[in-house]
């Protein structure tokens, strides 16, 4: 829809990063759809993190930079604190962003395709990432144009000019088109529908509002806020399952919001091409479901004091609410606070030199507008 | 499409046609091409045009419409002195007032109907009203939008009790080719139209505030016509919108009390296509008197980021009421306007509880 007359000034091209980058990918079968991202991530290295049975070889297709992680890998580098990592359950791509020495990391389901927008054109969802995370957040008031540094977009009239420049973009949150990111439930319900609307707008998540994180498509600022994406414990031997970036995605907006971060949904799409089996994610999800009655007004009420200006000390404070006001939900909430502990301490000895969120860590974002 | 059980017990409404108002602010006088081309959408419609009273020149107006006009003569009368200033793009809240129906609908004179991506025109007073008839989810944000549009759903991690949603009270549609820029940008960006139909509905979350723009809105009236009032007149308002602040301080004084209330509010589809050609002479000139506006957002913001209502605030007028209380209180010794802002304010409710 775009047409020549709009605006006049130079559009830059988006940097590729490709030493500044890494794409987590978590894998239990096979990584097949990589051939079909190759043009697209050629330039990028690659974190394979593979799940289930390390005895099993995943088979990389040829000509990418990789590092790749079984079960065995990560006992061996984290010792007793791999307790933290789930096992059997997607939750352990985790470790990717803690073994990653970039800034920025991409992580994609091994179900997800490229897809196409409204003109046929084959979308460059590593690309879109990009631009969200090098541009600024808007979340203390909202744009009604969506993304105001878009091309052909701007800020409307009332926005007030003091809150033009934004804030660091920490989260990009991409979206799926096919197969809806649906919980159980809504799956069996209306297992015939697919998403096929595509909405073509980057918008920044206010700030104090929550929101499901979809862990399928996302790409985040690790050393703005790396240690906030633990996706919890979940799988063998948990009690539940797909919640593990649902988990993630409130711990990192109620910090993003304390530490004055933003975070960014809508554009890229990719194109998710399986949907799980409805009873078996019933049967994952089916404690998630009552136990988010509780966490939701949790998330919404907590409160981080001042004193926590890094992202760590933000984290280890949650995990302390965590533990007092979530406790009494269940036992595995309890479980979940160690874990947390685990991972702040395993994430600080893997990464000893930038304490995320401070200001050395937050570099200036470059294009703001 | 078959109606899953979750469609067949939702909260939705539904908004007979003769529960609407259509609310046209006539701030130029030949109305022909304007109504002609929103005809087939406004046919079934009773309209309300309200003619700007500085405009001198009789309104035309093509027939077939079932409408009613009314002018500075009626503004006179119902105003019974009370210090309301209608003119200008303030002339359609006297139309909000005038009304007895459950629903506004109200898009600039300047405005007309838009085509979506397929080439279909948008029936833009369909889309508002299927807004307010469709729950609002202000309490946690869906990342597909709207949950209850055709195709879309609550995703996976959206708790089941917020599920239902609340009632829509205020629906904002947007703009395309003029975009609802203020006078800076237009003068920064004179060429720049906006092309891009977001296909989207989505609620402005709890707490969040947003530029409410009044060029293309629907709302409940009933529950927050008081809301939408005519406060705050720049020193230099103008014809043109970007000389104008009456709908931000409005829209923000809406979510306030929406949010308040336990309501919803939406932003989004409708787009309506904005005819009227940016002439960057102009806006350099509005600049040097709009200049203002830009300046009391930076007052307005905190002040209404500060706003907290009683709990005795149980209407939306109570609230117009806390809102002027604390305008006066908190603003008033910053600039004139907002004295006046709290006198119209006070009036407006008393002209609203006297109807």
């Amino acid at each position: 829809m775009e047409n020549g007359s709009s605006s006049s000034s130079f559009v830059p091209s988006t940097p590729l990063l490709k030493d500044e980058l890494d794409i987590v990918i978590p894998t239990i079968r096979n990584l097949d759809f990589l051939e079909m991202w190759r043009p697209f991530f050629q330039h990028y290295h690659l974190i394979i993190v593979q799940d289930g049975d390390p005895s099993k070889i995943i088979r990389v297709p040829d000509g990418f930079d990789y590092e790749l992680y079984n079960r065995n890998d990560i006992n061996r580098i984290l010792g007793s604190k791999a307790s933290c990592i789930s096992f059997k359950d997607s939750a352990c791509r985790c470790f990717g962003y803690m073994i990653s020495k970039k800034k920025y990391i991409f992580t994609i389901d091994d179900d997800c395709f490229v897809a196409k927008d409204p003109s046929g054109k084959e979308i460059n969802a590593l690309e879109q990432h990009i631009k969200n995370l090098l541009s600024p957040s808007t979340p203390f008031f909202f744009n009604t144009l969506y993304d105001p540094y878009r091309e052909g977009a701007d800020f409307v009239r009332g926005y007030p000019f003091s809150l033009r420049e934004g804030v660091p973009t920490a989260v990009s949150h991409g979206l799926w088109l096919n197969i809806p990111d649906y919980d159980a439930p809504t799956q069996l319900v209306k297992p015939l529908e697919r998403n096929t609307r595509y909405v073509d707008a980057v918008l920044t998540v206010p700030k104090g509002t929550l929101f499901p994180m979809c862990g399928m498509n996302l790409a985040f600022d690790r050393e703005v806020i790396g240690p906030a994406m633990y996706f919890g414990l979940m799988g063998d031997g948990q009690p539940i399952g797909r919640y593990d970036d649902m988990w993630a995605g409130w711990c990192m907006k109620v910090i993003c919001d304390h530490l004055g971060l933003g975070v960014k949904t809508g554009l890229p799409y990719i194109w998710h091409s399986k949907a799980s089996n409805p009873f078996v994610n019933l049967k994952k999800e089916y404690k998630g479901i009552y136990w988010q009655e509780e966490l939701i007004p949790f998330f919404q009420t907590v409160t981080l004091p001042k004193e926590c200006t890094t992202v760590q000390k933000c984290y280890l404070e949650l995990s302390k609410q965590v533990k007092a006001k979530l406790g009494k939900v269940d036992d595995y909430f309890n479980k979940l606070t160690d874990a947390m502990v685990t991972w702040i301490e395993a994430w600080d000895e893997l990464n000893p030199s930038v304490n995320a969120g401070t200001a050395a860590a937050r570099k200036p974002n470059g294009t703001a507008k | 499409m078959w109606q899953t059980p979750r469609e067949q017990w939702d909260m939705s409404l539904k908004i007979e046609d003769n529960e609407v108002d259509i609310v046209i602010a006539a701030l130029r006088s030949n109305l022909n091409t304007f109504l002609e081309e929103w005809r087939t959408f406004f046919s079934n419609f009773h309209l309300i045009i309200v003619k700007d009273p500085n405009l001198e020149e009789d309104l035309q107006i093509p027939p077939g419409f079932d409408h009613q006009v009314y002018t500075k003569s009626d503004m006179d009368r119902v105003l019974n002195g009370a210090s309301i200033n209608f003119s200008g793009h303030s002339c359609r809240y006297f139309g909000y007032l005038i009304s007895r129906k459950k629903y506004i609908i109200s898009i600039d004179d300047d405005c007309l109907p838009a085509r979506d991506n397929s080439g279909v025109i948008v029936d833009a007073v369909a889309q508002h009203i299927s807004n307010l008839q469709t729950p609002a989810t202000p309490f946690f944000f869906n990342t597909l939008y709207d949950p209850y549009r055709q195709g879309a759903d609550f995703v996976r991690g959206y708790p089941f009790s917020l599920r239902d949603g609340v009632e829509c009270l205020l629906s904002s549609g947007l703009w395309l080719n003029i975009a609802d820029y203020d006078a800076p940008t237009q003068i920064v960006k004179p060429h720049e139209r906006n092309t891009r139909y977001v296909d989207a509905v989505m609620t402005v979350p709890l707490r969040a505030m947003m530029p409410f723009s009044g060029i293309n809105i629907g709302f409940n009236r009933e529950v927050l016509g008081p809301a939408l009032v005519p406060g705050l007149r720049l020193v230099g308002e103008g014809k043109q919108r970007w000389e104008t602040i009456e709908d931000i301080w409005s829209g923000m004084c809406a979510k306030v009390i929406c949010d308040h209330l336990g309501c919803g509010v939406k932003s989004g589809l409708p787009y309506v296509w904005r005819g009227v050609g940016s002439d960057a002479d102009n806006a350099m000139d509005s600049l040097k008197k709009e200049w203002e506006g830009v300046k009391l957002m930076e007052e307005i913001v905190p002040f209404f980021q500060s706003v907290k209502f009683p709990k005795t605030a149980v209407t939306a007028a109570d609230c117009v009421i806390e809102i002027s209380r604390m305008a006066r209180e908190n603003l008033s010794s910053l600039n004139p306007v907002y004295a006046q802002a709290a006198d119209t304010m006070e009036a407006w409710v008393d002209l609203w509880k006297g109807d």
